[in-house]
Parts: structure tokens; sequence; C-alpha cells
């Protein structure tokens, strides 16, 4: 069982016990630069992710049409 | 990590701020600040009427929602791009800007370019030959007269947009490489109004665009996720991909750029040039809007090159 981490969908995998901000280091992801939710919810950095878990990651950037 | 106002959990944590905050809280600190980033800056007072200008995305939608929430008289405008790119862009942020009115009551105008025109923006960025094969440029310039030509029409005191400060810090940034001094001149939360031309306001220019999406999420406010197809690899979010990598190794990083030249400004770091750099405005003889040059202006020029061919 893995960890997976969703962006504009693509998926990246990595080792479950480790905290949300080691995650998205490991899988290259520039923490700033998204927001990520579990089961609906809005997690943080030091969330503990576990065998299983999926965490979708919402990009925050946009080039704006306004 | 625990809300630092009530010890729940939190949802959101700004580390500039030194803040993490729970759902409820964090609802009620984005109003509370803007609320006081107007007031701080001079932008407007309740008795005014503001029109924001709206594009179906996660900032312009939660302002508009923000300023309903603090009770001012706020409607929306949306100028319809016709940009499709085979994703249906436009019609998809209409839809989201219709859908957040209607579900709310309230007022939003629309103007479609193509109607309005005869074109669309990337049809017009190619007949004007004006972007280099981008319609980037077209389309600020027409979306800049639109919002003047609808806020002055109608009525409206004030014109509000969206900006966050990661785009505000983008754009600093890009004119502080290239030391464009007019631009950099001209970067402020308030923009004066001038005869036939609305005051331009920033209320969001404070919060970084982390901050805006949380909120928009949190609100339950559906907004258009997918980025503008001619805007993916453009400088702009090539900056804001820098300026975030400097974040994420100094927190607050972005935001100190940014507040501390608002400041330097304020202090006079370009004093000495403001009589000299500041022209004064002409009004265009076709349409109306104050332009920098004497006879027409940008956007009669370019329509015009426009119905020659």
């Amino acid at each position: 069982m893995t960890v997976k981490l969703i962006l504009r969908g693509k998926e990246y995998e990595v080792k479950p016990g480790m905290n949300l901000l080691d995650s998205l280091k490991k899988a290259d992801i520039l923490p700033e630069g998204v927001i990520a939710t579990r089961n609906g919810e809005m997690i943080l950095e030091d969330e503990i992710l576990k065998d299983g878990d999926v965490v979708r990651l919402i990009a925050v950037i946009s080039g704006g049409t306004v | 990590m625990k809300c630092k106002t009530c010890g729940e959990k939190a949802v959101v944590n700004m580390k500039q701020h030194k803040l993490a905050l729970c759902r409820e809280h964090y609802l009620e600190w984005i109003p509370e600040q803007t609320a006081r980033f107007i007031k701080k800056y001079w932008m407007f007072g309740l008795d005014e009427k503001i029109l924001v200008a709206v594009s179906g995305g996660k900032d312009s939608l939660s302002l508009w929602d923000i300023l309903q929430r603090l009770g001012y008289q706020v409607d929306g405008m949306y100028i319809g791009l016709g940009i499709d790119e085979n994703i249906g862009y436009s019609e998809e942020s209409h839809r989201l800007a219709e859908k957040f009115a209607n579900e709310r009551g309230l007022k939003l105008h629309v103007v479609d370019i193509q109607k309005e025109y005869g074109h669309s923006i990337p049809a017009l960025a190619q007949l004007s030959n004006r972007g280099h094969g981008r319609p980037c440029s077209v389309c600020g310039l027409i979306k800049r007269h639109e919002m003047n030509r609808i806020a002055h029409d109608l009525g409206y005191d004030v014109l509000a947009t969206g900006h966050n400060l990661d785009d505000e810090a983008a754009v600093l940034f890009g004119n502080t490489l290239k030391w464009s001094k007019e631009f950099l001149l001209r970067q402020k939360p308030v923009l004066p109004g001038h005869d036939g031309l609305a005051r331009k306001v920033k209320p969001l220019c404070r919060f970084y665009e982390k901050e805006m999406t949380a909120y928009a999420m949190l609100r339950g406010i559906e907004y258009i996720y997918e980025e503008c197809p001619f805007s993916v690899g453009s400088t702009t979010i090539y900056y804001k991909e820098l300026l975030n990598r400097l974040e994420n190794e100094r927190p607050g990083a972005k935001l100190s750029f940014y507040l501390d030249f608002l400041d330097a400004r304020e202090n006079g770091l370009f004093a000495d040039d403001v009589v000299k750099t500041e022209p004064p405005l002409f009004n265009c003889p076709t349409c109306g809007q104050p332009t920098r040059y004497e006879g027409k202006c940008s956007f009669c020029r370019m329509m015009e090159r426009v119905e020659e061919k």
C-alpha cells in the first residue's frame, strides 16, 4: 500500500508515515503552489499520511483573465 | 496544527503571518482583513456603487462574495472573450459567473466581445496583428477599455478587480527586472478616477493566491479551475512559480517584496521622477476615454486596423 497524490490528473506515489510536507517534497511538488484535500477536507503540511490515503492537490496558480 | 483563535483543528496555515485558523475563523478573518485594506488604502465607502470585474475564477468571485458579505453595493460584470480552444473556456467561465450571481440574487452585466465588435478576442488578435501570435495583449487592452466603458456608462464609482498578492508580486518582479519606471509608478492598490475613468481598486492585493483558493473552496464557490489556455507558459506564471520557490524557502518573502515596494514609493523612492513621468491625460476623440497620448487611444487605433482588413 502507498499514499497517492493526485495533481491535475497526474498521480504520484509516496511511502506512508510521512507528513504532507515531506510527501510533497518527495514528489517534487512545491507546497506553496497547492492546497491538499483528503476525503474532501483540507489538510495541512504537518498531517501524517497513512496507507491507502488519496490526497487530491488543487493547484493555486491561475493565469487570470480579469 | 490548531486554530489560533479557538484551538480546533486548523485548515489554513499562513506562515508569513504565523497564523493558523480553522474553517470558521478563516472565513471571518478574510472579510475582516479585506475591510481593513479597503480602509487603509482609501478604496471606497459604503455609499459608493461598486462594479466587480468577474472572470469566473476564484479571485474575482471571492471578491464579489466578500464585498457582498461586508454590505457594499456591488454588482458584477462579465466580459465574454470568445475563447474556446476545444475546452469551451469562455462558455464555462460565463456559466459559473451567472450561476454565482443567480444563486445569490446579484446583478451581473454581461458584455460579449463577439457580439459587440464582430469578432472574438483570438480573432481580433489575429486581425490586428498585435501581440506576436498571442491574444493576451489584445485581451488586456479590450478588457481595460470595456471595464472603463461599462463602469462609466452605468454610473459606477469604482471598478474592483480580484488581483491577489501573487498577481501583484509577479507584475512587480517583471517590471523590476526591466526597471520599467512608468509601470512601477502606476502599480498601486488604488488608481484614482479621472474624467471618464472609474477609480480602480484591488481589495485582495495583500492576500496570497493560495489564501484566495482556500477561501473559494471553504465558501463552496464553484470557479473555473483551468487556467486560460493562452496563459499556459506565460511569463507571469513563470514569475509566480519563481516567487513561490522563494516563498517556500523564506516565508513572507512575497508579501514583503510587495509591501516594501509600496512603502518605498510612498517614502519618495520615485519622488523626483513623479512630476517628469506623469504626463497629462488626453481624451480619445473617438470613444472619449482617457489616453496618454494625443489622438485616438490604443483601443480605437486597433479597431481601426481590424476594420481595414
